[in-house]
């Protein structure tokens, strides 16, 4: 990302995010790495089973939260009032506040005078992604869009799926997807870009998206048989 | 010679009657199911909506509102009303199911043909029964079905749920709640202990000195480490569950003075929460498909091991690995469904493919879940990977499974019931 983003950024948040989206995309981020590039904010902030306030506030469920949104953290004047502002913590707003926090929050407590490299960032919010992970935000999309995160075989992307042999397959899905659409606790997967499908299922198959029955259930599809799936509930008849 | 009028009409009708079978092999083949729970409306609900009408389905279910057995446990903890578990038939009937409401009180495997107790007689061309469980005859000493009124089952759900929960909020302050829990194998693994956790939710907001014994035949159940955790953290010195190797095996009840013994103490208690052993539904065994008290099937199809056409689901089959779950049930439901479509339209039939999951909840929020899939090898339907939630899990992760516990619960009424 490179330093003209910065100074766009100290004007109205919002619109910009837009167009930050593109410049973070395609950026891989690596969990193991990324743990390693934590060691640098733990000494304030907890992430993970039983994390609780500290310095800063705790970072699960990070992605899609607006800033200064708990009620039971002290905020500084300056990050309540980006919060006021529409401040959202997407994968791009995120990438742009680590590189450089003051440019982001002027006012901000947090004494940390940011990550410069771009994989960096990328491995950290891969790792803080682990975290915030909801079922509900597949297919890879805001808030957690970190871009395409995986480096799928374009061959398996191609895969032309057969329908028929999806909707036998989808027996297995719609025991608790619904399969007319419909989100309660368990997210809709009808009508879905195929390329979103296959992304998301390789993913869980990869186990690089958390969610156990997920993974258990993508792992042992093989690619025709994801490909099916998502040919079929692209095109499922209402 | 010449043919009189009386000789041709008898010819015709011979070869009417003898091209009859042909017809009929050239209309629409037909299944009958039935039980319209979590294996049956599913199964016929697939083979209607998959033949397009190719196929003649009729579905055999005695009553008119199908109370879930999952989800009653909730009900009994006051997280669902009754009718939130209560689900109809129209939406099978809309799907081109031809619902009759009757029991099947009988199967012809040589004729192919069922019973019924209204008296028809239905032909079937496949025969899927899901029946559920009955319970075994004797299985508890000093109880029978007929002391189902003071001291419920509450393992079919409906009326016998409102009425162990009407008499769990009648009990007195600091009295004692008794279970009664079944031998392996049985309904739902953990769906007695997600019962000992809304009972003592319940008593916890209603009754906090009561107490709740169990006393239980087996030495470990499923989740254990799970609910004992739970039990510890949101219920402390309410529970005391008796294993086998403190006599919870060695159990009589005496429904009249409504007291229970274990291991040769008599304890007198308020409500009693008897869950027999159990094995197929009835009719199973009627039809002859049973071996000893479950029936036997083949893992890829769900046939029986007795007749290639006649298919057991659910609970009543003895089918491997898989645990006896609304979930397995519906799974094995589309594996046969399709199997049967195939056989009788020449459809294609795909390899089968079988999954679990069971949630419970064992305290507002704090769902757990445990899951695996299966495949079917030539001897049973064999486990191949599963995952458990684990002790000491966040607050949110606990949240989330219950949350998502009741998306599948919309999920699945939906995919039996249409
Ligand atoms: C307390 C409790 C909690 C549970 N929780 C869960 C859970 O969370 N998740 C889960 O997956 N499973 C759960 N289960 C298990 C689940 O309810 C059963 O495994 C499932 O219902 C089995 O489906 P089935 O089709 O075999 O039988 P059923 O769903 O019982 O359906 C059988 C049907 O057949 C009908 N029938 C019986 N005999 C005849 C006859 N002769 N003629 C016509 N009709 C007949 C009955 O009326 C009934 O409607 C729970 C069970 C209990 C008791």
């Amino acid at each position: 990302m490179s330093g003209g983003c910065r100074h766009r950024f100290g004007a109205v948040f919002l619109a910009v995010f837009v167009s930050l989206g593109s410049a973070v995309s395609g950026q891989n981020g690596d969990v193991t790495a990324g743990e390693k590039v934590f060691k640098q904010c733990k000494g304030c902030h907890q992430v993970g089973q039983d994390a609780r306030h500290r310095i800063g506030p705790h970072l699960n469920g990070l992605f899609g939260r607006k800033a200064a949104g708990y009620e039971d953290f002290k905020y500084s004047k300056s990050f309540r009032r980006a919060g006021a502002g529409g401040l959202e913590w997407h994968a791009d707003t995120l990438d742009a506040f680590l590189e450089n926090p003051k440019a982001i929050v002027s006012g901000t407590r947090m004494s940390f005078r940011g990550l410069k490299k771009a994989q960096d960032r990328a491995d950290l919010l891969a790792y803080l992604r682990l975290y915030s992970d909801n079922p509900a935000d597949i297919p890879e999309a805001d808030p957690t869009a970190v871009g395409v995160d995986h480096d799928l075989d374009p061959a398996i992307l191609a895969l032309q799926g057969d329908p028929e042999y999806g909707a036998y397959l989808s027996g297995e899905c719609t025991t608790c997807h619904q399969a007319a659409g419909g989100d309660n606790g368990i997210p809709s997967i009808v009508f879905w870009p195929e390329d979103d499908f296959v992304v998301a299922m390789h993913a869980y198959k990869s186990k690089r998206r958390a969610h156990p029955v997920m993974q258990m259930i993508a792992g042992r599809l093989g690619d025709e048989e994801i490909a099916a799936l998502a040919a079929y509930f692209a095109n499922i008849e209402e | 010679m010449t043919l009189d009028r009386r000789t041709f009409l008898g010819a015709a009708a011979a070869a009417a009657s003898l091209s009859a079978p042909m017809v009929h092999a050239m209309g629409k083949p037909r299944v009958v199911v039935v039980g319209g729970g979590a294996g049956g409306a599913t199964a016929a609900r697939y083979i209607a909506k998959d033949s397009k009408g190719a196929i003649d389905v009729t579905l055999i279910e005695p009553t008119r509102t199908y109370y879930t057995c999952f989800f009653s446990n909730l009900y009994l903890g006051g997280f669902k009303e009754i009718d939130d578990i209560g689900h109809t038939y129209g939406g099978l009937a809309t799907a081109g199911v031809n619902v009759v409401h009757d029991w099947a009180i009988g199967v012809d495997r040589d004729a192919k043909t069922v019973s019924l107790a209204g008296g028809a007689t239905l032909p079937y061309d496949k025969l899927i029964l899901s029946p559920g469980i009955d319970f075994v005859d004797g299985a508890v000493e000093g109880w029978d079905v007929s002391a189902q009124n003071k001291m419920p089952h509450a393992y079919k759900a409906g009326s016998q749920s409102e009425l162990l929960k009407a008499q769990l909020a009648a009990m007195p302050e600091g009295g004692v709640f008794a279970m009664v829990a079944p031998p392996n194998p049985y309904r739902c693994p953990p769906g007695p202990y997600e019962r000992v956790s809304m009972v003592a939710h319940f008593l916890k907001q209603n009754n906090p000195t009561a107490k709740i014994i169990v006393a239980d035949p087996k030495p470990k159940f499923s989740k254990m480490a799970l609910f004992q955790e739970g039990w510890a953290n949101h219920y402390e010195g309410m529970v005391d569950w008796i294993g086998d190797d403190f006599g919870g095996g060695n159990v009589s009840v005496d429904p009249d003075a409504m007291t229970v013994t274990i291991d040769g103490e008599v304890t007198k208690v308020d409500v009693c929460n008897v869950i027999p052993a159990m094995k197929a539904g009835r009719i199973a065994e009627l039809a002859g498909v049973t071996d000893g008290n479950w029936a036997p099937v083949n893992a890829a199809d769900m046939s029986t091991k007795t007749d290639a056409d006649v298919y057991v689901l659910g609970d009543a089959s003895q089918q491997g690995d898989m645990p006896k779950s609304g979930f397995s049930a519906n799974s094995q439901a589309k594996v046969c469904a399709n199997a049967v479509r195939g056989a009788l339209t020449g459809s294609k039939v795909f390899p089968a493919k079988f999954s679990n999951t069971c949630w419970s909840l064992i305290a507002p929020n704090d769902g757990v879940k445990v899951g695996a899939t299966y495949e079917a090898t030539p001897e049973k339907i064999a486990k191949v990977d599963g995952f458990i939630s684990q002790t000491g899990e966040s607050a949110d992760v606990r949240k989330a499974t219950y949350v998502e516990s009741e998306g599948w619960y919309t999920g699945i009424t939906n995919d039996m019931m249409g």
